[in-house]
């Protein structure tokens, strides 16, 4: 069950990846990220992971990619002038690239063993657990970080304010 | 091999590709999100593996990170194109040398 939902939702995941990169017109590249998205949340339900799914689903494809279209349709790209070609030589460094990096990366995958990793006992538990486990994690040992997040969010708020003001 | 990190290599060359090949800011910007969601993907999967859940922190931290990116990169956009009439990041060139 687990490897046909990983099957299915991996390759939407993939397939709309690939769109959000072949689109020419921006505003179908976003809504291809989105579904790509959505089926990573998918992979993080199969993953033990159903607070993670669900903030994927609410914050990510929810907030963040309004947030995109919006400004999208503000820009209106479309009808900006088409980019000047000279893509030819950069489309053959980035296969190059990606060459190389998915052998280096295939190499590191084929040595890791998960069965060599010193597993906590008990794991993950199930998932209502898991997801009071997170919580208490976040707001004890990563208290830190988790505080220094909403100060990251709102010095970013002002940025925005200060950035996008139109003066006069 | 653990199939959902081939899966987060994969979704995270073709973010890379996309970020080398695109001439327009707002798709570049969409390449770095689907490579920060490829590695959210890693993050988990290694989250399962070592039957830990500092992983999923982590990816929650990640997400914020990415939240206030996009707004402030949205923003900068916005400003470019006020300015200059253009998205292509080649025609923002002040400061090359």
């Amino acid at each position: 069950m687990e490897t046909l939902i990983f099957y299915l939702f991996g390759g939407i995941a993939l397939l709309a990846a690939v769109s959000v990169v072949a689109q020419k017109n921006v505003f179908y590249s976003a809504l291809s990220l989105i579904l790509c998205l959505g089926s990573v949340a998918v992979l993080f339900l199969a993953l033990e992971a159903p607070f993670i799914a669900a903030v994927q689903v609410i914050v990510y494809a929810g907030a963040i990619m309004v947030l995109f279209l919006f400004v999208i349709m503000i820009l209106d790209p479309f009808s900006a002038a088409a980019a000047r070609d000279k893509r030819k030589r950069l489309t053959c460094l980035a296969a190059a690239l990606g060459l190389v990096a998915l052998v280096v990366m295939f190499t590191l995958m084929r040595a890791y063993d998960p069965a060599a990793l010193p597993v906590v006992a008990g794991g993950i538990p199930a998932d209502a657990a898991s997801v009071s486990r997170l919580g208490q994690l976040l707001f004890t040992r990563f208290l830190v970080p988790f505080e220094a997040t909403s100060i990251l969010i709102l010095v970013a708020i002002m940025g925005v304010v200060v950035l996008a003001r139109k003066r006069s | 091999m653990n199939p959902y990190l081939v899966l987060s290599l994969l979704l995270f060359l073709v973010g890379t590709t996309g970020f080398i090949v695109k001439k327009n800011v707002l798709a570049m910007f969409l390449c770095v999100e689907l490579m920060l969601n490829a590695a959210n993907l890693a993050f988990v999967a290694f989250a399962r593996d070592l039957g830990q859940l500092q992983g999923q922190i982590f990816v929650f931290l990640v997400m914020v990170v990415a939240a206030a990116e996009a707004a402030v990169g949205l923003a900068i956009m916005i400003v470019l194109y006020r300015r200059r009439q253009t998205l292509n990041p080649d025609d923002a060139d002040t400061m090359k040398g």
